[in-house]
């Protein structure tokens, strides 16, 4: 009975004005309450709990006297990485290799969405989006696996490349290679599975307007300039600002596992920095502290673009 | 509009046609020819492989790569921990998530707003990898399977994905009408709301299979204990430091050895990944569908 109430109450205002407000109205949906339970502690012990341990990046952190009981020591750590020698290499590789990967890789989902839209053959359409999916399941490592047997001395590639007369590259050995060997390779991974929204944004685009267009006398490459893209516009900025939101995280396990002492130069990033000089070496404090200048600026960029998005061309995440 | 104009039209759209195609055809050719390429060396004869025979099919087809990883424990413990590690985590996944989303998908929920920012919240800014690990340390978890289960009970976008799900495509006046009849909330998530939720049950089950098959960070760092390592992290000994093991195992047949050890990274990147692409045909479309869900936003 006290459910059937419940819906009477949603239903009216008078009966919501008469029944005695809040309160009843969590009393009535405590069992909803009780499932949230589990998850809301998840969250705020997994989530919430690291970010109360971020103040040992100010703390000289001692794990026998735990988070709380560590000295406090201001910004000496932020002053070291920022004074050390390979903070500008850090910071230049972390920035390069996403600001890269945004120019190059960003893009081709896009183009590949509006290619399998110009195909009229549905079966084979179909063929190409299923074809290029599958790379997206296969694991980091495997793919890194896959990298070091293709560009190997005695790889497919460097055979190609003797074959036609060249000496054969140590790709993976180089720091010369390492940016793009990562770009391309993520490229050949994701761009497939990231264009299934582009594919189903186009789906969504009017085809009045293209026969509008047509008949204007619109070529079809005009056709996809001014109907098929700006059909997806708002989708590609939402994509643009959440890819930026993760700017300085993009790809650390796959960096980390292509990382040597030869390709150091251009692959040691932010983020493998702290992974080896603070799980590694013990570094705690002194990586957490990196760690939260790497989220700060994340943070920052996000924010920027969101701003920036919502002036220019009204979407935004918020 | 004269005749030659038409027909110029034409000869345009089928040049246009043309060079869609074989990019087309050039993007599956790309794609593709890695994949090709790595199954037919699994079955080659490794020298051929290395001397660079093998382009397309296999050459000198032996099945000795197999074999020897048949006999391999490491590779077998892995196996095991991995599908354990899948069912349980993707079991925990899916219970969490479904007690996050369906409360959050009510909108009559008090304070429902107010809980969607905090857990949104945590997808723009975290405490990082350190006071994480910490955290895992200080609970405990070190060098046990649940470090790698627990801290990722609930991926946030799958959160977010399912509660988009119920609340667009199961009708309100359903509840409601539950709700009349006299039906608890968690029977109406059990009898109700589930059953009609296949689909997008179906999708979760597979990205988080699939997240816990490929994992290895959290392994790395977490497990110490060899017994406890999973595939990934197997593979990752086989592919990226089996070439010093080689090496360092020595006399007699040290190039023998060489050889096998190139194609056993064949065959094991073969074993490991097939359980996801055997998998793959049947379930692509489940999860195009979650990526669509996913992108109308909630």
């Amino acid at each position: 009975m006290k459910s059937a109430q419940e819906g009477a109450a949603a239903l009216s205002p008078i009966q919501q004005k008469r029944g005695s407000g809040l309160f009843k109205k969590i009393a009535k949906r405590y069992d909803l309450y009780l499932m949230l339970l589990l998850p809301i502690a998840w969250y705020l012990i997994f989530h919430y709990g690291p970010l109360y341990g971020l103040q040992i990046a100010f703390k000289n952190f001692n794990p026998a006297k735990g988070i709380f009981g560590s000295p406090w020591e201001g910004f000496t750590h932020f002053e070291r990485f920022f004074d050390s020698y390979y903070f500008w290499r850090l910071l230049w590789n972390t920035v390069s290799i996403n600001l890269f990967s945004l120019l190059i890789a960003f893009p081709i989902p896009i183009m590949l969405a509006l290619l399998v839209n110009e195909i009229r053959n549905k079966a084979f359409s179909k063929w190409l989006q299923n074809i290029t999916y599958i790379p997206h399941f296969i694991s980091v490592v495997v793919i890194v696996g896959i990298l070091n047997v293709f560009l190997s001395p005695t790889g497919p590639i460097n055979m190609l490349i003797e074959a036609f007369g060249g000496t054969s590259v140590r790709f993976l050995e180089s720091a010369g290679w390492f940016k793009t060997i990562f770009i391309s390779s993520n490229i050949w991974q994701n761009m497939g599975w990231q264009s299934i929204i582009y594919i189903a944004a186009l789906s969504g685009v009017n085809p009045q307007l293209y026969e509008a267009a047509k008949m204007d006398g619109a070529s079809r490459l005009r056709r996809i300039w001014h109907v098929s893209l700006p059909g997806i516009a708002p989708v590609i900025v939402i994509l643009l600002i959440l890819d930026i939101g993760h700017f300085m995280n993009v790809g650390f396990e796959k960096i980390l596992l292509m990382q040597n002492n030869l390709n150091l130069e251009s692959s040691d990033v932010i983020s493998t920095f702290v992974y080896t000089t603070g799980i590694l070496k013990g570094e705690y404090s002194y990586t957490a502290a990196i760690g939260l200048f790497n989220s700060v600026i994340n943070l920052f960029l996000l924010l920027m673009v969101n701003r920036f998005a919502r002036k220019t061309s009204e979407t935004s995440l918020w | 509009m004269s005749k030659q104009q038409t027909i110029r039209k034409t000869s345009d759209e089928k040049v246009f046609d043309f060079i869609v195609y074989a990019i087309a055809a050039i993007i599956i050719i790309i794609v593709l020819y890695p994949l090709l390429f790595i199954v037919s060396a699994s079955f080659s004869d490794p020298s051929k492989v290395l001397n660079g025979e093998v382009w397309l099919l296999p050459k000198g087809v032996t099945l000795e790569a197999y074999k020897s990883i048949l006999h391999d424990d490491k590779i077998w413990i892995g196996y095991r921990n991995t599908i354990l590690y899948t069912v349980v985590g993707t079991v925990i996944n899916i219970l969490m998530t479904i007690l996050a989303a369906y409360p959050l998908s009510r909108p009559d929920l008090p304070g429902r707003n107010a809980v969607m920012v905090l857990i949104t919240l945590t997808m723009f800014f975290g405490g990082g990898l350190i006071p994480t690990y910490l955290l895992i340390k200080d609970l405990g978890m070190v060098n046990t399977m649940w470090a790698l289960i627990v801290p990722g009970a609930i991926a946030t976008y799958n959160l977010i994905v399912m509660r988009t799900y119920f609340q667009s495509s199961i009708p309100w006046e359903l509840q409601e009408a539950a709700h009349i009849d006299g039906c608890s909330n968690w029977r109406l998530l059990i009898s109700i709301i589930l059953p009609l939720s296949k689909p997008i049950l179906a999708v979760m089950v597979l990205f988080y299979a699939v997240g816990h098959w490929n994992s290895f960070f959290p392994a790395l760092i977490y497990l110490r204990d060899e017994a406890l390592h999973p595939l990934q992290l197997v593979l990752r000994e086989i592919l990226m430091i089996s070439q010093s093991v080689a090496f360092d195992g020595g006399g007699v047949g040290l190039e023998d050895q060489i050889l096998l050890a190139e194609s056993i990274k064949f065959a094991v990147i073969i074993v490991s990944t097939l359980p996801v692409l055997i998998m793959y045909p049947f379930v692509q479309r489940h999860f195009v569908k979650g990526v669509m869900i996913g992108s109308i936003k909630g």
